[in-house]
């Protein structure tokens, strides 16, 4: 734990310590510590570890959100094949249950790791990590992680990765930004799938999703895009060259990124991490 | 359903506490929860019931303090209360806004017997 780091403590709570220290007796005689931690403390803290581990090797490691079947694994495809070699990607597929999307990345000749989760319904920090161990970072300038199909876990649990999407295809309505806010907000860039799919759906009107958007004061910006017919894909890999380029500079400049919305607990670790490099827990990768 | 591996999270960190202030019982654990956290209250309290059991915290009350959103407009520096999905200025309508509070997710106290 990190009682000592001091990685519990944001402007938003510090006052609570000054008001009269860590103990506090009750009028019944109970004890009342203050604790002050994120709700997902060890979480959070695995996840900031396994951004060094990824900013060690250089690599932009980008989660991708959203419902099931929206288009994640046909994208990621469709990216591979435009990309011909220029970056090199791995992908790590996150799905309750078969090997399914992995093996469909593996014969697109990337490397990819799939983790079962079971009955949980997102992947976590601890799952990426035991991921990392059948990956080799080394050769990779961008890592995918394609999150279970859900529109509302994945965003509570930070991976330490850097950038978040969240794709939303045409068939599923233009008002999931407003029905599905929390994961909606966290999202670097919005994506728009399945646009080949529009002739048939008058009422899917992308503006009105982007308008959904910036309801959540989300300022990320929009891509719509067709892994079946190829529309949208130059501006979307034109997005990770850039975001590859603000991630070196980042990394060259002693930082790194991080996603648009990362949990309070993130943004602690954040802080605690880059403000002073060698705080007290060695759980540092040794790998 | 990811509010049972919240509370998985929230007893662990709880567990750690205790042991360290050599209690033998939790009685309470004080939480801040925001809208904008993605954990949804009656879903956590109704995994608090199941996951507690047989813990140190297993009678332990699970007390929620609900944190309102509210927001700070970037063009005229209003700040006000704001919904989920429409995080606009209250005065002006700009949507470039800065959140101040309504994410929390945080385990702010423990009470604790000895
Ligand atoms: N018409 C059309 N269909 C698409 C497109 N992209 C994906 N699909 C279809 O949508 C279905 C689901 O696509 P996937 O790529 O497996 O979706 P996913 O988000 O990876 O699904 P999960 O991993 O199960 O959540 C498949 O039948 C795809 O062929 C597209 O751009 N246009
Ligand atoms: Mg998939
Ligand atoms: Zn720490
Ligand atoms: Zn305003």
């Amino acid at each position: 734990m990190c009682d000592t780091c001091g990685c519990n403590i944001t402007s938003g709570n510090e006052h609570f310590l000054q008001e009269g220290g860590k103990l506090a007796q009750t009028e019944s005689g109970r004890e009342a510590v203050e604790v002050l931690q994120g709700l997902l403390h060890e979480n959070d803290h695995q996840a900031s570890h396994n951004r060094d581990h990824f900013d060690h090797h250089q690599v932009l490691a980008i989660n991708l959100m959203s419902s099931p079947g929206s288009g994640k694994t046909s994208l990621l495809e469709a990216t591979i094949e435009a990309l011909n070699g220029e970056l090199r990607v791995g992908v790590v597929e996150g799905d309750l249950e078969t090997e399914n999307d992995a093996n469909r990345i593996r014969q697109k000749g990337v490397p990819a790791h799939q983790i079962s989760t079971g009955s949980a319904c997102h992947l976590d920090a601890h799952m990426v990590h035991d991921a990392l161990h059948h990956m080799a970072l080394e050769p990779l300038d961008i890592l995918f992680i394609e999150n279970v199909g859900n529109l509302v876990c994945p965003a509570s649990f930070d991976l330490g990765h850097h950038r978040n999407i969240t794709l939303l295809s045409v068939t599923e309505g233009d008002d999931k930004p407003a029905k599905y806010p929390v994961i909606f907000r966290a999202a670097n860039l919005m994506l728009l799938t399945k646009v080949d799919l529009l002739p048939y759906l008058e009422e899917f009107d992308p503006a009105r999703a982007e308008h959904y958007l910036r309801h959540l004061s989300n300022p990320a910006e929009v891509i719509s895009l067709s892994a079946k017919d190829g529309t949208g894909l130059e501006p979307w890999i034109e997005w990770l060259r850039s975001e590859l380029s603000h991630y070196r500079e980042a990394l060259t400049a002693g930082s790194t990124l991080h996603p648009a919305i990362a949990p309070e607990g993130a943004v602690q670790h954040q802080h605690n991490h880059e403000g002073h490099q060698h705080h007290n827990h060695n759980q540092s990768e040794t790998r | 359903m990811h509010e049972l591996s919240v509370c998985q999270s929230i007893l662990s960190q709880v567990e750690t506490v205790a042991e360290e202030n050599s209690a033998t019982t939790v009685s309470l654990i004080h939480l801040q929860i925001g809208p904008l956290s993605g954990v949804e209250v009656p879903l956590l309290k109704n995994a608090w019931t199941i996951a507690r059991a047989d813990t140190l915290a297993s009678e332990a009350e699970l007390e929620i303090e609900e944190m309102p959103i509210t927001i700070r407009c970037s063009q005229c520096g209003q700040v006000s209360r704001a919904k989920v999905n429409r995080m606009i200025c209250g005065q002006c309508g700009e949507w470039r806004t800065q959140l101040i509070s309504g994410d929390e997710m945080l385990l702010r106290s423990i009470e604790l017997e000895k």
